[in-house]
């Protein structure tokens, strides 16, 4: 244990730790907000759609789809779903450079991250949407509303908090995501951590950058948390 | 009117084919507060969600005004779901918007202006009287005013029928007695027809004029309301109006015992005691089995299951004795209907 210390938190060490935190920290962080924001923000523009017709599309659902399609959306979520991130960020270097011209640095992170978490996010909000009360999907049906009104009008509303939590969980695991960055170029504090920390052996620089990582997850998952407890109508006290 | 001709509906489920109604034609009139009533499992669901075609029927044909619903297209059917609207046991309020909003949200589908729709809909709580509910959201509301709410919905589209799945079912006996109060009101005021599922007897004895039991998805009797509460036939229909009956009682009645049912019709037909003058004038002293009263629209029916002592002459005797008061009914062996209709069921 000694040793460990002597190695790893010796003055030399720390006073380099300390010369990234005040110089990079800052900046790191705000890449990897930035990273995680943007990605969660698209991941939920394609994925709540797609959410919305894996439950409506459903051959029980309110506007059933055909099967081969149904089949076909849920294979490719779950295909995405499977590939391990890492494999994903370079198998869709390609696409990543027809889409933003390059295939490395902070703007060709967003891709791959985007592809990996709308499956993610779909799923997610598939499980939102098929906790609305059945009976008040039918009364929507019953006063006259198509398949569309009723998504918009009562299955969406119905679901804010569910969906928020749903949002919540989602941008936390994109911020994990965000750490493999460094393997096209990205950065973040993700990256930071590998390349300043473990790859020059310094753990203490590891070790802050992890603190703030925690940090970001508790604020986002407060802040989830109490937007959805706000926002629900069901809990509310006169 | 609405006319349910040769109705069928049958869902496939993991046990085969279900035949939840089987050829059920009905006719309910304008104004009619129409009462459908069966035990769970009845088809009574199925039933009111074919007329407003949520279930298709696979046989047979709705007929409103003329128009036969299931020809219709999706778009249409739509447009006539804001003429037959719906009420439901579990209110189904969205309960994520304020009362307001949520009497708003059919308005919405027919494209009111918003600011017309603030007015109607504050219009409709004034008339379920929740004036002071606008704001409010429906979790902090009490059963019976979200039934109210929900009412105050399926009105904001001036509907022709309204279509109450067990809207009361929910609620206690109180609550029941203010919302049928207010659905009666809804009938006379606004002339809207109104068709009511129950497994209650007592929703329908206090608000329909006319009602149809449902068994096994047939109906098995058909009728005004006075007329099926005086003289049922049917056995799923005794079930209901008779307590005793639906308690079993009449089983445990001797296989050798002769049973007359009576009852009773209006105040004038208690005024002469019955069993004592045949007693006096037959010198049969009849067994008082059970005996209830009940209202209906303000006419008070009393029943009376008897043993009749002696042999099938002393039951000629009675028989034609108690035929003779007025605004009396008499059906006779009770016990014998009964195991002649299972006979017919097994045969």
């Amino acid at each position: 244990m000694g040793d460990y210390l002597a190695t790893y938190y010796n003055a030399e060490k720390l006073e380099k730790a300390w010369t990234v935190i005040r110089t990079q920290f800052l900046h790191e962080t705000g890449v990897t907000l930035y990273i995680t924001l943007v990605s969660t923000l698209f991941a939920i523009l394609i994925g709540l759609p797609l959410g919305v017709i894996l439950v409506t599309g459903d051959s029980k659902g309110i506007r059933p789809l055909p099967k081969p399609l149904m089949a076909f959306l849920n294979g490719l979520i779950n295909l995405l779903r499977s590939a391990p991130f890492i494999i994903l960020i370079v198998v869709l270097m390609p696409v990543t450079r027809a889409i933003v011209g390059k295939a490395v640095g902070n703007a060709a992170v967003i891709v791959p991250l985007i592809i990996a978490a709308f499956p993610f996010v779909a799923r997610l909000v598939e499980g939102s949407l098929r906790e609305v009360n059945p009976n008040i999907i039918e009364m929507s049906l019953s006063m006259g509303a198509s398949a569309w009104e009723t998504v918009i009008h009562v299955m969406l509303p119905e679901s804010v908090p569910s969906l928020i939590t749903s949002f919540t969980t989602a941008i936390t695991t994109i911020l994990g995501y965000t750490a493999m960055s460094g393997a096209v170029g990205g950065g973040g504090l993700g990256n930071l951590a590998i390349t300043q920390g473990q790859q020059r052996y310094n753990q203490a620089v590891l070790l802050a950058a992890l603190i703030v990582l925690v940090i970001l997850v508790q604020i986002l998952q407060s802040v989830g948390t109490r937007l959805a407890r706000k926002c629900d109508r069901r809990l509310k006290e006169k | 009117m609405i006319e349910l001709r040769n109705l069928s509906k049958s869902f496939t489920t993991a046990d085969g084919p279900v035949d939840a109604l089987k050829h059920v034609s009905l006719t309910i009139n304008d104004g009619d507060i129409y009462g459908i009533i069966g035990m769970s499992g009845a088809g009574k669901s199925t039933l009111v969600r074919c007329i407003n075609m949520l279930e298709r029927p696979t046989e047979g044909s709705v007929i409103w005004d003329e128009t036969d619903l299931g020809s219709l297209g999706k778009k249409e059917i739509q447009q006539v779901r804001h003429q037959i609207t719906m009420i439901f046991q579990s209110f189904n309020l969205l309960m994520q918007r304020t009362c307001l909003e949520n009497i708003m949200l059919p308005l919405k589908l027919i494209h009111m202006p918003r600011a017309e729709a603030r007015k109607k809909a504050t219009e409709l709580l004034e008339t379920v009287g929740l004036p002071d509910k606008a704001n409010s959201y429906p979790a902090q509301l009490s059963g019976g005013q979200q039934q109210r709410i929900a009412i105050a919905r399926a009105l904001a589209t001036n509907p022709k029928v309204l279509l109450c799945d067990e809207a009361t079912s929910a609620l206690d006996p109180k609550t029941t007695h203010s919302i049928l109060d207010l659905i009666r009101e809804i009938n006379r005021t606004m002339g809207i027809t109104v068709i009511v599922i129950t497994h209650q007897m007592s929703v329908v004895q206090e608000i329909c004029n006319r009602v149809a039991i449902l068994e096994n998805g047939t109906v098995v009797e058909e009728g005004d309301v006075s007329q099926i509460f005086s003289n049922p036939k049917a056995r799923a229909t005794k079930a209901l109006v008779f307590p005793d009956v639906a308690e079993g009682m009449d089983t445990y009645t001797q296989a050798n015992q002769q049973t007359i049912r009576l009852v009773f019709q209006g105040a004038e037909a208690t005024a002469k005691p019955l069993i004592t003058s045949m007693a006096i004038d037959c010198k049969i002293a009849a067994n008082i089995l059970s005996a209830t009263t009940r209202t209906l629209n303000g006419k008070i029916y009393g029943n009376m299951l008897l043993s009749i002592p002696g042999g099938p002459d002393e039951l000629a005797t009675a028989v034609k004795y108690l035929s003779k008061a007025e605004s009396v009914t008499v059906q006779v062996d009770v016990q014998y209907t009964r195991d002649a209709e299972e006979a017919g069921v097994n045969g």
